[in-house]
C-alpha cells in the first residue's frame, strides 16, 4: 500500500517539457514576438512572390493587359477585362439580392420574431455558413440550374418581353445563376454580423422611441438602423469581399466562356474561374505567368475592399464596429 | 351643444383627434406589414438552405454504403466504387494543415492579446486583410513555393501549406478574443505569485480561454475541410489509394467537383454522397466545437 509519504515530492512544474517552457520573461515575450514577425514576413513573401511571377505579363502587356478583352492563350494575347467585369457582374447580382433579403432576414431575427424561435434559427444560420462552397456548386449546377433553364429564365423573359438583359438563349448555368448562387452563399454571414450589430444597438435608445410612440417598424428605421449603418456596411463588405473571390461554386455555375455576356442569362467567367479553369493546365510559362497576374489584380481588388471597409466602419461609427472581425 | 360644436377651438382639435387617429392607423398598419416583409425575408432566406441540405441529405444517403467508405474509386462507367483514398487524403492534409495553424495561431493570438502598440495593430489588420484574400490567391501563393519550387511537383503538403495559412487568421483572432476575455485579476494574480509570464500563460491563461481557443481552432478547421480551390492547384485527385504527403492527394472536396461535373450518373452519385459526407463533418466539427465550449464553461463556473 502506497502512503501519501512514500509517493517522490512532487516536482514543481516537473518534465522536461514543462520546464523548458517556463523561460524568463524577456524569452517569453521575445519569441511570441518572433511569432508575429514570422507571420509578417510571410505576408511579405506572399505578396512578392505573386508579383514576382506575374511580372513577365505585366512587363509585356502593361496597360492593355488590364484594358483588353481578349484571353487567347493560343496566339499569346492575354486582357483580363472581360473576367473583371464577370467578377463585379456577378457580385452585383449577388449583393442587389443579398442586401435587403439579408437587412430584412437579420431585423426579423433580432427584433420581429419569439425569443424562443431566435435561439433556435440564429444559430442555425450562422452554422449554415459553414457549408463548404463545392457544396453550393453541386446543389447550383444539379438542382438549380435545372429550374432556372424550365421555370425561372423563360418566366424572366416573358415578364420582360426578352430584351435586353433578358435575352438571349435560356441555358440554366451563366451569369445570372452564378448570381443568384453567390447570393444564397453569402446571405448567411450577412445576417448573423447584421443581427449581431442590430441587438448591440442601446436598449435606452430603443426604449427612448417606444416611450415616444414610435411603432416597431419607426423604431427600426429611425434609431436601431442608423445606430447600427457602420456594422452594416462592415457586414455588407465582408459579403462583397466573399463574393468576388469565391472560386469554386462559380466556376461551376457559370459557363466558363471567355467573352462578355450581353444578357444575364448568358455564360461568361470571373478572375477566380479563370484561375481555376486554367492554372493546372497552363503549360506554357506565359499563361502561368498571365494567370498569377489576373490573381495579383484579384489580390488588390480583394486588398482594396477589406481595407475601405475597415477604415468606412471605423470613420462611420468608432464604438459599433463589432461585427466586423467576427467572421 | 349647438354652440359648442360651433366653437372653432373645439372643432379645431376634433379635426387634430381625427387626423391622429387616421396617422396612427396607417403607422400601425405600416409597421406590420414592415415587419411582415421583414419575416418574409427570414423565410426567403432559409428556403434555399433548406433545400440545400435537404438535396444533399435525400442524393447524399443513397449513395453511402458500407463499399461508399471503405473501396477505392471505380473508373467512370463501372458502378460501384468509394471515396476511401480521398477520405484518408483529406484527413492527412487538414491535419498537417491544423498541426502547423494551431500553435502558430494560438502564439500569435497570445502575443495579440497583450501587446496594443502599432506592431500588434499591424499584425492585427494583416491578419484582417489576409481573411478578405481569396483562397485561389493564397493557392498560387502554395503553388509558386511549394509545387514550383521547393517540392517540385503536385502534393499534399502543398495543399496542406494553402489550407493552413487559410485558417490562420481565424485561430489568430478567435484566439485573442477568447484570450482577452480572461480576467486580468487571474494573471496579475500569477504574477504576485512570482509566476513568469510563460508559466502564468500556460497554467493560468490558456486553460482558462480554452472554451473560446476550441471554438475557434474547430472552427477553422472545418472552414480549411471545406476549401475546394486550393486543392485545385496543389494536389491532384487520383483513383489510387496513397498516404505520402509528398504525393499528390486524393480529398473529398475535389472529388465532389470532379465527379459532380461529370456526366456518368454513378460518378454524380458519388459526388453528393461525397458532399453529404463532407456536410456532415463540417457541422460536426462547428455543432461539437459549441456543444464541448458550453459543458467547459458550465463545468468551470458550477
Amino acid at each position: 500500500m502506497t502512503s501519501l509519504a512514500t509517493l517522490p515530492p512532487r516536482q514543481n512544474g516537473g518534465g522536461r517539457f514543462r520546464r523548458l517552457l517556463a523561460v524568463p520573461d524577456g524569452a517569453y515575450r521575445g519569441a511570441l514576438g518572433v511569432v508575429a514577425a514570422v507571420f509578417a514576413v510571410l505576408l511579405v513573401a506572399f505578396v512578392t512572390s505573386l508579383v514576382i511571377q506575374a511580372r513577365p505579363a505585366f512587363a509585356h502587356f502593361g496597360l492593355s493587359f488590364l484594358t483588353s478583352t481578349k484571353w487567347d492563350p493560343v496566339h499569346v494575347h492575354y486582357g483580363v477585362l472581360v473576367f473583371l467585369v464577370g467578377t463585379l457582374e456577378t457580385t452585383l447580382i449577388a449583393l442587389v439580392i443579398a442586401f435587403p433579403i439579408g437587412l430584412g432576414c437579420a431585423l426579423a431575427l433580432a427584433f420581429g420574431i419569439p425569443e424562443r424561435l431566435r435561439v433556435v434559427l440564429g444559430p442555425a444560420v450562422e452554422m449554415l455558413a459553414a457549408v463548404p462552397s463545392v457544396v453550393y456548386g453541386l446543389w447550383g449546377l444539379l438542382v438549380v440550374a435545372p429550374w432556372m433553364r424550365t421555370i425561372i429564365e423563360p418566366a424572366l423573359a416573358h415578364i420582360t418581353g426578352g430584351h435586353g438583359p433578358f435575352s438571349g438563349s435560356q441555358l440554366g448555368v451563366g451569369l445570372l445563376l452564378a448570381g443568384v448562387i453567390l447570393s444564397i452563399m453569402v446571405l448567411p454571414t450577412m445576417v448573423a454580423i447584421s443581427r449581431d450589430v442590430l441587438l448591440a444597438v442601446p436598449h435606452v435608445e430603443i426604449e427612448g422611441a417606444f416611450a415616444l410612440g414610435a411603432t416597431r417598424w419607426q423604431v427600426m428605421r429611425r434609431v436601431i438602423i442608423p445606430s447600427a449603418r457602420g456594422g452594416i456596411l462592415g457586414a455588407t463588405t465582408l459579403a462583397i469581399g466573399r463574393a468576388m473571390g469565391e472560386t469554386i461554386a462559380v466556376t461551376m455555375v457559370i459557363g466558363n466562356t471567355d467573352h462578355f455576356s450581353h444578357s444575364l442569362f448568358g455564360t461568361t467567367q470571373t478572375m477566380a474561374s479563370l484561375i481555376a479553369n486554367e492554372f493546372s493546365e497552363a503549360t506554357e510559362p506565359f499563361h502561368l505567368s498571365a494567370l498569377i497576374a489576373v490573381g495579383v489584380v484579384l489580390l488588390v481588388v480583394a486588398v482594396v475592399v477589406n481595407v475601405a471597409a475597415r477604415l468606412l466602419v471605423r470613420s462611420v461609427d468608432r464604438q459599433r464596429a463589432i461585427g466586423i472581425g467576427v467572421l | 351643444m349647438t354652440i359648442m360644436a360651433a366653437d372653432p377651438v373645439l372643432a379645431r382639435r376634433a379635426e387634430i383627434q381625427r387626423i391622429a387617429e387616421a396617422t396612427d392607423h396607417r403607422r400601425q398598419l405600416l409597421s406590420r406589414l414592415a415587419l411582415l416583409a421583414c419575416r418574409a425575408c427570414l423565410v426567403i432566406t432559409l428556403i434555399p438552405l433548406v433545400a440545400l441540405l435537404v438535396y444533399v441529405v435525400i442524393r447524399g444517403a443513397s449513395a453511402w454504403s458500407w463499399a461508399f467508405f471503405s473501396h477505392l474509386p471505380t473508373p467512370a462507367g463501372i458502378p460501384g466504387g468509394g471515396i476511401w483514398n480521398a477520405i484518408v487524403g483529406s484527413i492527412i492534409i487538414d491535419a498537417i494543415a491544423a498541426a502547423g495553424a494551431i500553435p502558430f495561431g494560438i502564439a500569435a493570438g497570445l502575443f495579440l492579446a497583450d501587446s496594443d502598440g502599432r506592431i500588434a495593430g499591424t499584425v492585427r489588420l494583416a491578419a484582417d486583410v489576409l481573411s478578405g484574400v481569396p483562397s485561389i490567391v493564397v493557392a498560387i501563393f502554395a503553388y509558386a513555393v511549394l509545387v514550383a519550387h521547393g517540392i517540385g511537383h503536385f502534393s499534399a503538403v502543398a495543399a496542406s501549406f494553402a489550407i493552413g495559412i487559410l485558417m490562420l487568421p481565424v485561430i489568430m483572432r478567435a484566439s485573442e478574443t477568447a484570450i482577452r476575455g480572461v480576467p486580468t485579476v487571474l494573471s496579475e494574480a500569477g504574477l504576485a505569485l512570482g509566476a513568469r509570464r510563460a508559466t502564468i500563460a500556460r497554467r493560468v491563461v490558456l486553460p482558462a480561454a480554452l472554451p473560446g481557443l476550441l471554438t475557434g481552432v474547430l472552427l477553422a478547421v472545418a472552414r480549411g475541410a471545406g476549401e475546394t480551390a486550393p486543392l485545385l492547384l496543389t494536389t491532384i485527385n487520383s483513383q489510387f489509394f496513397s498516404a505520402s504527403p509528398t504525393k499528390p492527394l486524393a480529398a473529398v472536396p475535389l472529388v465532389i467537383y470532379e465527379n459532380g461535373i461529370q456526366a456518368y450518373p454513378d460518378l454524380v452519385k458519388i459526388a453528393w454522397g461525397s458532399a453529404l459526407f463532407l456536410i456532415v463533418m463540417v457541422l460536426v466539427l462547428s455543432v461539437g466545437s459549441r456543444l464541448v465550449a458550453a459543458r467547459l464553461r458550465r463545468v468551470r463556473y458550477e
